[in-house]
């Protein structure tokens, strides 16, 4: 038994379909509907070039990065000082708030699809990137209160009272010395927030038309059109992976510090 | 220029964690506060501090009553147990910290950071983050944080308890020298009666939430108010027995020895003794030590004196003999009493004087 050939099968079993993937978005539809090939027999990049050249597609991407930008920046901005109180302070029905926020990730989205769609549109918000960035903020909060609470509390008070005692203000504390304190149970918390906003379609689908319908929600109108473009449809597959796998190369290390401290 | 504690109290719901205390602390030398943990010394400097309001009574600093007021307004320096420091910042930005949010001219920081830095040494790590530094070198680190802002109250919280035998030893030594001359009034709480004696100034002994004692540390070492205080005050801890008064001599059970010193005024009846384990010795200190035995039970050696815990008459006893000895568990042994060392208290706990 060679020592790498257990890792190099994992290897193989793991990048597969990632392989098949990318493999198919090199290939036309005739040759993947044509039987089996292991690699693009006729290499093309049409499907790439369509993608890069069509508003209605890349504008999807934009889409996407926009509502996932706005939600994580707003989950951040809220859990932040919801994280520092329940870490900090002891008050009335703190530890059953705290459990209730939780219970919000319970629910499937599906449940929360037609009630934010009636208020959306009742509001005039429909089919707007803030729409989308709000309803996933019902999930992507109570996450991140809960991962940042772990890192807070993992903070000890004395480090607010020596920055008191030394004369910062609460804000001064807070900004200067307790948020860089943190910094990698933010990371945590954004990649988390980043992720849930990334792959939800459901909500993103249903409250979107055109403005702001995202790169997911576009793949599968293609699929309905003139037949199974399979060849785009793997193209814009693999530039979908992209952003995330960017996203997990920076937060790598500090997610194995979350799950050391058992929060993530 | 002082401190003043005035009927302060301290309630956490319905547990009283600060009876009615009352101090009065100056800028002469350390103001050592002594007690086991949990004996109240974090919460007595949490309130000096204002990081916790009393829930009765009054705090007056220079003259002005500063209850209530906010740990930010009240220029105050705070060093606590744990190692604690700005964990994002460098050595340097950490002991400049407070300047800056004192928004104190750059040249006048650098030159005051130098300063604290060259006393304590840690010239060489000011561009290191504090994670990067030794348990030592961290406490250090917090300590020139304290000294740099040359404030008029410093509080030191067991400072050097987390750190291991040699740099407790090393940065002990160098603390008074620290703070003299700064006119500043320091706190020090510790858990240790060899600490309070080894910075003098004064001290003050905390048990179970109250001051028992208040006064100059080797007069309260000597002559401990009451029996709280001379319990607070003795590692090992203090020997205490009933013993009966009659005329000229005392006795314990069956022993018998001459009275010494105020007791003889009193009148005859039972009074508490209490002996410190270095007057209790396995060979006598003194021609006219009594002469007690008991069954031993637990010997310690400490490299150039051996503990001896021994039951006698229903209490454990310890002896505190120079030199090395050897003791067998279960036997009974003889034991001295320098008579010179006892202290009598009164019905009430209090030192007959």
């Amino acid at each position: 038994m060679k020592r790498w050939l257990v890792p190099t099968l994992y290897i193989i079993f793991l990048m597969l379909p990632i392989y098949w993937l990318l493999a198919m978005s090199f290939k036309t539809t005739n040759e993947i509907l044509g039987g089996f090939t292991l690699w693009p027999q006729q290499f093309t990049l049409e499907n790439y070039k369509v993608i890069f050249n069509d508003p209605t597609w890349y504008w999807g991407y934009f889409n996407s990065m926009i509502y996932v930008t706005i939600n994580t920046i707003i989950s951040l901005a809220v859990a932040l000082p919801a994280a520092y109180a329940f870490s900090r302070f002891r008050f009335t029905g703190d530890k059953h708030l705290f459990f209730w926020l939780l219970t919000n990730r319970m629910a499937p989205p599906a449940v929360f699809a037609l009630p934010f769609l009636q208020l959306y549109s009742s509001v005039g918000l429909f089919d707007t990137h803030i729409a989308v960035a709000l309803a996933h903020c019902l999930f992507n909060i109570p996450l991140a209160v809960w991962i940042l609470e772990g890192f807070m509390s993992g903070v000890p008070k004395e480090l607010d009272e020596t920055a008191y005692v030394d004369g910062h203000s609460f804000g001064s504390f807070f900004f200067r010395i307790f948020v860089p304190t943190i910094t990698s149970g933010i990371g945590v918390a954004a990649f988390f927030c980043f992720m849930f906003s990334w792959v939800e379609l459901l909500l993103a689908k249903t409250l979107t038309a055109v403005d702001a319908k995202p790169i997911a929600a576009i793949m599968t109108k293609t699929a309905s059109s003139s037949g199974y473009e399979l060849g785009l449809l793997a193209a814009a597959g693999c530039l979908t992976i992209i952003p995330g796998a960017f996203v997990i190369y920076f937060v790598r290390n500090y997610i194995a510090k979350g799950f050391a401290l058992g929060r993530v | 220029m002082t401190l003043e504690l005035k009927n302060v109290t301290k309630r956490v719901g319905v547990e009283m964690h600060i009876h009615e205390t009352s101090l009065a602390l100056s800028p002469t030398g350390f103001n050592i506060l002594l007690g086991a943990t949990n004996a109240g010394k974090t919460t007595l400097i949490k309130m000096m501090a204002g990081l916790e309001r009393p829930t009765s009574g009054e705090i007056w600093f220079k003259g002005q009553n500063v209850t209530g007021v906010s740990p930010q307004k009240r220029n105050i320096s705070l060093v606590h147990q744990f190692f604690v420091n700005y964990p994002s910042m460098t050595v340097y930005d950490n002991i400049a910290s407070p300047l800056k949010v004192a928004k104190i001219e750059r040249a006048e920081i650098e030159r005051r950071v130098g300063e604290a830095v060259e006393l304590l040494r840690l010239t060489p790590y000011l561009k290191r983050r504090p994670s990067e530094l030794s348990g030592g070198q961290q406490q250090r680190t917090a300590l020139a944080r304290a000294i740099v802002k040359d404030s008029g109250l410093v509080l030191l919280d067991e400072p050097l308890a987390n750190l291991d035998y040699k740099l407790r030893e090393e940065l002990r030594d160098q603390l008074p020298g620290l703070f003299a001359g700064r006119g500043a009034i320091v706190v020090y709480a510790t858990s240790e009666p060899s600490e309070a004696l080894m910075l003098g100034g004064h001290t003050a002994t905390v048990m179970a939430g109250r001051v028992t004692g208040f006064g100059e540390t080797g007069t309260l070492y000597r002559q401990p108010r009451d029996v709280a205080t001379a319990q607070v005050f003795s590692d090992p801890p203090i020997n205490m027995a009933r013993v009966l008064k009659s005329g000229n001599e005392v006795s314990i059970g069956e022993t018998r020895f001459a009275a010494r010193g105020a007791i003889l005024n009193r009148p005859d009846g039972a009074y508490t003794l209490g002996i410190r384990p270095h007057f209790v010795t396995s060979a006598p200190r003194s021609p006219d030590a009594a002469s007690i035995s008991g069954i031993v039970q637990i010997t310690e050696l400490s490299g150039s004196e051996s503990i001896a815990h021994f039951e006698m008459g229903g209490d454990v006893w310890v002896a505190q003999s120079p030199g090395v000895h050897a003791y067998d568990v279960g036997e009974r042994h003889d034991f001295f009493v320098d008579t010179s060392g006892c202290l009598y208290f009164d019905s009430d706990g209090k030192l007959v004087l």
